[in-house]
């Protein structure tokens, strides 16, 4: 395995953990933490789509000399997890909780092929393509913090 | 690095996939039709030609039907590279394959060689294009992980299946001298262990740990297993040939043990889920599991035990644990989360928030779908049941598949009238605000 699929990797699978928990909550009616678990969710979502499309994708379309290729198609699938958290915010403000759980069904097909996606191709690619600067792009992001520039 | 040819593009068309998943259903209930016609005699023995045409409904036109329809569908995102004009292919395999799968039963049931001809060139046609269109696409993939080398060992085994159907179906129909029990023996395991287990391994590494959240399969076992039970069919169909009955019992049970670590770690995997949540399409595979465990350990066990396979009742338990308990049952389930997917997926994409998608839950509620499954169990117990007392309980069993049949395709058809309603709503609204 390479740098960057192990650690991209990872993080994919610490959103599975946060996803369901959210889920856990509203399924047993819980409003209170299932808003809270949300927004962990959300949160951890957010921060890995700003380390794949400001650290990893630029770096891998340089390389590579191919800007509109995979990444394109990986920022555009971004947009629309983006469309469907907002969903599920917008049905937490409302209370209504099997809506919630019907956008999460919806949001975990979405989400686990686009991870496939990019654990099973577009990850071992950025790590033959970076080759010795994978492993130093994967130092600096771990030593990344909340609001830091990437 | 090549990049070019790399395509992580998401989605054929539609009905690219939708036209196979919304024909396959209605096998099931020509398939139960048929029993109710034929009656006991369908379970008398496997030989016969009422029960050689109901094995092929169901796994020419229901199993071949969804499974060539969501290699279609999935090929981008587990290999990245996309079948090139998509409606054209699709419609080139999928009409003369369900044609085919009509073709062939009735060729079966008429005893009448002559319908051999048009069956043989509907289905040779139909899956020569799928093969040649998928091939090329697995060939052509810019990764070789363990989902594509187990899809390349489904092909494989779906091209003997085909190559040696076709060798049959010419026995059938001009009468060829060949070896036609040993034959059927070698079409039948490339069929059922070759292509239906393997494209369903291939496709389980992806879909049971993303979608349960289980842990992953272990490495050696996903790099492995397919290629390993390719190279034992290979040596079991070899030694089949050649009559080396003592070698062929061994490399049998070799088989039966690899199939049954499959639905053993499968079902492992399944009770250490993450989703801390119930999944209606979860019952699925617990049956699909549980009968592919069940028949692998019953071939096991009468490969080892002489006096047991001499009994007349083991080849159709068999046969009703690997089509229906396990391959009709996994598909069932599939199906309930790849279309009202699509379904989603499709209408965002053409709506662009001009009207708000609905989402997987109001596609297809998990209701039906839970009602449903209860169906598919009681077909499978009574199908099981009826293997024994065929003259009682064939007709219940027939009439269960053809409840659940139908309701799986009234299932699937709500999603798409779903579909079609808000999409036409959308477009109406913004032709409205255009004029």
């Amino acid at each position: 395995m390479g740098a960057v699929v192990d650690y991209f990797a990872a993080e994919h699978r610490g959103c599975d953990e946060f996803f369901s928990a959210a889920e856990e909550a509203a399924q047993t009616g819980d409003l209170a933490s299932c808003r809270e678990r949300f927004q962990r969710f959300r949160t951890a979502m957010e921060q890995h789509f700003r380390k794949e499309e400001e650290a990893l994708f630029p770096r891998f379309e340089q390389a590579s000399g191919n800007p509109m290729g995979p990444t394109q198609v990986m920022r555009l699938e971004h947009q629309q997890m983006q469309g469907v958290l907002a969903e599920m915010e917008s049905a937490l403000t409302g209370g209504d909780l099997d809506e919630f759980l019907g956008q999460m069904e919806t949001l975990l097909i979405l989400m686990q092929q686009h991870n496939i996606k990019e654990e099973q191709i577009l990850y071992p690619m950025c790590d033959r393509v970076l080759g010795v600067a994978a492993a130093a792009l994967i130092e600096t992001l771990r030593s990344f913090s909340e609001g830091q520039p990437l | 690095m090549i990049t070019t040819g790399l395509s992580l593009e998401q989605a054929p068309p539609f009905d690219v996939p939708l036209r196979f998943f919304l024909t396959a259903p209605w096998f099931l209930v020509l398939a139960a039709l048929l029993l109710l016609w034929q009656g006991p005699a369908v379970f008398a023995s496997r030989w016969l030609p009422v029960t050689l045409a109901l094995t092929h409904l169901l796994t020419v036109g229901f199993m071949a039907q969804v499974m060539v329809g969501a290699l279609l569908q999935m090929l981008p995102v587990v290999v990245g590279v996309v079948v090139p004009r998509p409606r054209l292919t699709a419609a080139l395999i999928h009409v003369p394959l369900t044609l085919g799968a009509l073709v062939l039963p009735l060729a079966f049931l008429s005893g009448r060689p002559g319908w051999f001809h048009p069956a043989m060139g509907l289905l040779g046609f139909g899956f020569g294009v799928a093969l040649a269109a998928i091939l090329i696409a697995l060939w052509r993939a810019p990764v070789a992980n363990s989902t594509v080398v187990a899809l390349r060992c489904a092909l494989g085994a779906l091209l003997v299946t085909l190559g040696l159907g076709l060798a049959l179906g010419v026995y059938w129909c001009c009468g060829l001298g060949l070896p036609v029990i040993v034959l059927t023996h070698v079409h039948t395991a490339w069929g059922l262990l070759g292509w239906t287990v393997l494209l369903v391994v291939g496709v389980a590494y992806q879909v049971v740990p993303m979608l349960q959240m289980t842990p992953p399969y272990p490495g050696w076992f996903m790099r492995g297993f397919a290629p390993l039970m390719a190279a034992l069919l290979l040596a079991w169909s070899v030694l089949v040939l050649v009559g080396a009955e003592g070698m062929m019992k061994w490399v049998g049970a070799a088989l039966a043990v690899g199939i049954a670590s499959f639905a053993g770690v499968t079902g492992y995997l399944l009770t250490r889920r993450r989703r801390r949540i119930g999944d209606p399409t979860l019952g699925y595979w617990w049956i699909g599991m549980t009968s592919l465990l069940a028949g692998a350990l019953l071939w096991w066990a009468t490969l080892l035990i002489p006096a047991l396979a001499q009994q007349p009742h083991i080849e159709l338990l068999l046969g009703v644990l690997s089509i229906f308990g396990f391959a009709v049952a996994v598909i069932n389930g599939m199906l309930y989360k790849i279309v009202p997917f699509l379904a989603w997926f499709h209408l965002q994409a053409q709506l662009l928030g001009r009207a708000k998608t609905p989402h997987m839950k109001q596609l297809l509620p998990e209701k039906p779908i839970r009602q449903q499954w209860w169906s598919c169990l009681a077909t499978l117990l009574l199908l099981l049941a009826a293997v024994f007392h065929p003259a009682v309980l064939i007709y219940p069993a027939a009439l269960s598949l053809g409840v659940t049949g139908m309701w799986l395709g009234v299932n699937l058809l709500g999603v798409w009238r779903y579909y079609r309603r808000v999409l036409d709503a959308g477009m109406a609204t913004e032709s409205l605000a255009r004029s």
